[in-house]
């Protein structure tokens, strides 16, 4: 079984991280995993850094600039996890968006992935449906789980439709909005959190965008299996040292 | 083989609405709706009305006597740069703010370069009193302060785009984030041939009616309908679009399209997209992009500001790859010449991104009774200033 779903299946809400790869130094990548798995965290999210982020607030469009002026590609991410297995056993995921994806052509791509062990893709700019027409056939082939996005706009039956196509998690969105930080969220957000929780899906939703401390953290999770940090992540590592990256951790749960 | 739009989006294998999820209702919504709200006869009705009125259409198709003289072939130039606003961009923006009003949204949104699709949307939003901000790149800005002061006047938010490299690509990406951050009550009004589907076919239908106008233009001063040859620039595609439009599914009429090649193409600073760019996605639609290996985009560069994009319309990635087009690229220093060449020679001043289609007669040699259509997509004013520099004035 995939590692994502056997992570699925465990009894607790799941906190997952967002970080870029290649930042804040273009060496960080792996003591950055290898921390955060330490510090007891359930599911990395390995962002594969582009120049036009366009569903990024600015936190993690400059943490993208910044890594691939550090010098990241798509084959030095590949290259830094190759030995990724020897220490870590949590699932990773690597986030990034379809054009550098396309141009390593998508088998290669997904062939790597699951070479190294990489368990599951989060493309934000590949649409479920031209997933399901076009490349389903060669995620399946590398045992490679897709994450879908849903949003509070998006309509009852387009979820169900993309609940179909999840053999994984749901990432669901939390408000209308890129990625960002938020202190709060309000009511809109937790009526569509239930409103989600009722629809009983078949794929357990993770939350993401605005999740930055221990409220947000509770509240996402209140409905939902588990939420993505990012945006207050990244701002973290920019300022801190990886050892102390538990700290950040036990602010959350 | 086909020209136009199939039903998934795509011409050939270009096209499609490679688009986050968070845009999906809104795109949708559009797909939807767009060529039921352009039959409307009442829709047809107020945009030709506006078109004639406001716009001041028909632009004339003007017989270029001396340059034909010079270049041994009927020239005429279809003038689009005497449209209001100075160029063709307000054809498209005329047709957006009337779809975005059927569609009930009241802020609109877009982003620009030199700043002619700006004014164009800012003009249109001061015409029906709805709010609008414009996304330009903080780079472009302190280049093009003129019409920066001109969409103050219309009323509209200019906001800098400082992400990226801080040009029109940001600009789109920073109009892009405004439009999932407002998904409910906001019209993004693209400016070009470009997006994820339906923008390409939406703006090219706008824009046709170049193509349209042509026809009965010609009719009446050649007594045919169909030039030898349709000649146009292409930043994102649009004013190419609309002047091939009703052409493309008839191969006696050659398509010519127009690049700008910067310093050269193999310069690296150049936008010629069908020569340097390869597959890729960019801004929700698949076609040719100057990128790294990588898959990064890389920042495009001409003397023109509207040229200097680093994708082109998945129409014109499809009239490329399938041969319909004939691309040229031509180079800055070409280009500034051909445009002070019709200014002494025709007493009009181009815009420098049709300068670029001007040019072609140094590269391609025509029959002495070739029919050919120049489209001048705009006019030079808002250029004076690269004039002045580059020539010295
Ligand atoms: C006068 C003029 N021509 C051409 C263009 C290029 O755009 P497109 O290729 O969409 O016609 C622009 C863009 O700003 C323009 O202002």
């Amino acid at each position: 079984m995939n590692r994502i779903n056997q992570k699925l299946e465990e009894d607790k809400k799941l906190l997952s991280i967002y970080f870029t790869a290649g930042y804040p130094q273009l060496e960080d990548t792996v003591p950055i995993i290898e921390k955060l798995q330490e510090s007891g965290v359930d599911l990395l999210e390995i962002g594969l850094p582009f120049s036009d982020p366009l569903a990024d607030g600015p936190t993690i469009q400059k943490s993208s600039t910044q890594a691939l002026k550090n010098g990241m590609t798509t084959e030095k991410l590949f290259e830094q996890l190759k030995n990724i297995r020897k220490t870590v056993h949590i699932p990773l995921i690597i986030m990034g968006y379809f054009n550098p994806i396309l141009q390593y052509g998508v088998e290669n791509f997904c062939k790597k992935c699951s070479e190294i062990g990489v368990d599951g893709l989060i493309i934000p700019d590949l649409p479920a449906d031209v997933f399901h027409d076009e490349y389903k056939a060669i995620f399946e082939k590398y045992g490679l789980i897709n994450v879908f996005l849903i949003t509070p706009q998006t309509s009852e039956e387009r979820v169900r439709f993309i609940d179909k196509v999840s053999n994984g998690f749901i990432y669901m969105v939390s408000s209308a909005s890129v990625t960002g930080a938020k202190n709060t969220f309000g009511d809109i957000q937790t009526d569509y959190f239930k409103r989600i929780a009722h629809m009983n899906l078949n794929a357990p939703q993770i939350v993401g965008f605005g999740i930055s401390n221990k409220e947000t953290f509770n509240s996402a999770t209140q409905h939902a299996k588990g939420a993505i940090i990012g945006s207050a992540f990244i701002k973290f590592i920019k300022e801190h040292p990886i050892e102390d990256i538990d700290v950040f951790v036990k602010t959350i749960r | 083989m086909s020209y136009n739009i199939n039903n998934k989006g795509y011409y050939g294998e270009f096209g499609g609405a490679y688009i986050p999820e968070m845009l999906y209702p809104n795109v949708e919504e559009l797909r939807q709706n767009y060529l039921k709200v352009m039959a409307e006869p009442e829709f047809q009705n107020e945009f030709q009305q506006l078109l004639k009125d406001y716009v001041g259409r028909p632009s004339p198709l003007y017989f270029a006597e001396r340059l034909s003289e010079e270049y041994g072939a009927k020239i005429y130039l279809k003038r689009e740069d005497l449209n209001h606003t100075g160029a063709h961009k307000i054809n498209n923006t005329i047709g957006q703010i009337l779809m975005a009003q059927r569609l009930g949204k009241n802020r609109i949104i877009a982003e620009t370069g030199a700043g002619q699709h700006g004014v164009a949307t800012a003009t249109v939003c001061a015409l029906m009193g709805i709010e609008c901000v414009v996304y330009m790149g903080e780079i472009d800005i302190a280049r093009q302060a003129p019409n920066v002061a001109r969409m103050k006047m219309l009323g509209a938010e200019v906001r800098p785009a400082l992400s990226g490299s801080r040009t029109l690509k940001d600009a789109t990406n920073e109009a892009i984030r405004d439009w999932i951050n407002n998904p409910v009550d906001t019209h993004y009004i693209i400016g070009s041939a470009i997006g994820p589907h339906p923008y390409p076919d939406m703006v090219t239908r706008f824009q046709s009616i170049i193509s349209e106008e042509i026809k009965w233009q010609l009719k009446e001063k050649e007594g045919r309908e169909n030039p030898d040859y349709v000649i146009a620039c292409i930043g994102g595609g649009s004013n190419a679009a609309g002047a091939y439009y009703h052409f493309l599914d008839n191969p006696d009429v050659g398509i010519v399209a127009i690049e700008a090649a910067g310093k050269g193409i193999n310069s690296g600073e150049s936008a010629a997209t069908s020569v340097l760019g390869k597959e890729g996605i960019i801004h929700g639609c698949k076609t040719l992009l100057m990128q790294t290996d990588d898959g990064q985009i890389t920042e495009p560069y001409s003397i023109s500001a509207g040229l200097d994009y680093p994708g082109v319309g998945p129409l014109h990635a499809h009239l490329y790859r399938s041969g319909r087009g004939e691309f040229y690229s031509i180079t800055d220093d070409d280009a500034m010449k051909a445009g002070l060449e019709l200014s002494k020679t025709e007493g009009i001043i181009p815009a420098i991104e049709s300068a670029h289609a001007l040019a072609v007669f140094k590269h391609k040699t025509f029959k002495e009774n070739d029919v050919v259509v120049i489209n001048l997509s705009g006019r030079g004013d808002k250029d004076l200033n690269t004039y002045i520099d580059y020539f010295n004035l």
